[in-house]
């Protein structure tokens, strides 16, 4: 894999309200570079719920934090999948580490563990890591992806 | 996102409009709280025609909305499902604990 064009950076408030923002900036972000309707919402999707989380549990609910969020478009080659791609990295300095969420039952639904679910059904690549007191959330999206046609 | 309740004999219609997120989900769920816990109504209709977006905390909503109805032993009926929202409720693999049908002269069928 190797790191390609900057196509976008956000950094915004952990305030909910905020949340319809991204939602529409990065709606025509992805229809911009090429994917179907159903992977631009699947994309949406997945960056929603991944701020969602980030305000629920990385800063328990205090809306005047930071997150950073950054949007390139890298190529991709391994795994049976290959390809241009979006990638797109989400930073907090939020106390919990997001790789300590864990999914609950479907049968007990709340916020946080359905929308991880949403968000490993929807991307190609879910990595989590914290360096630097940070946490960090790196999701990828092939375009025209020659393997998997997950959320297409 | 909008509610605007309407009432046609024992049942309850909400007409729900734009996004339901994070920032607005809590004012759904304490919508459908309040009709099936307190006043009770035998059957709660959601019209989901105008819903634009649905995310998890509006999926974990409805659910909750679910469980009081079962509690209560009334209905909660869903119609009006657009692509969006019927693909997220297929994510999460609860699209078939909920009864939908496809427009509200179904849902109000006694």
């Amino acid at each position: 894999m190797s790191r390609g064009s900057l196509l976008l950076k956000m950094e915004l408030r952990s305030n909910p309200d905020m949340l319809c923002v991204v939602r529409n900036a990065l709606s025509e972000l992805t229809a911009k570079l090429g994917f179907s309707e159903s992977e631009c919402r699947a994309v949406v999707l997945a960056v929603d719920e991944a701020l969602t989380n980030i305000i629920r549990h990385a800063y328990l609910g205090d809306p005047e934090q930071s997150i950073e969020a950054s949007f390139h478009r890298i190529h991709v080659e391994g795994d049976g999948k290959s390809g241009d791609a979006l990638e797109i990295v989400l930073e907090d300095s939020g106390v919990t580490p997001p790789e300590k969420m864990c999914g609950r039952a479907l049968e007990d639904v709340r916020p946080g563990g359905l929308g991880l679910h949403f968000i490993r059904e929807s991307m190609d690549t879910v990595e989590f890591s914290r360096n630097n007191g940070k946490n960090q959330l790196r999701l990828v999206k092939i375009l025209h992806s020659q393997g998997s046609q997950k959320g297409s | 996102m909008k509610i605007a309740a309407r009432h046609l004999d024992k049942i309850t219609i909400f007409d729900i409009s734009g996004d339901i997120d994070l920032a607005t989900s809590p004012e759904l769920r304490k919508a459908l709280l309040r009709e099936l816990r307190e006043l009770k109504m035998p059957r709660v209709v959601l019209n989901l025609t105008a819903v634009r977006y649905i995310d998890s905390s509006g999926v974990a909503s409805l659910v909750e909305g679910l469980k009081a109805s079962r509690d209560v032993g009334s209905r909660l009926v869903l119609f009006g499902l657009n692509k969006t929202v019927r693909e997220v409720l297929q994510l999460s693999k609860l699209v078939k604990i909920f009864e939908i049908h496809e427009n509200e002269e179904q849902s109000v069928t006694p």
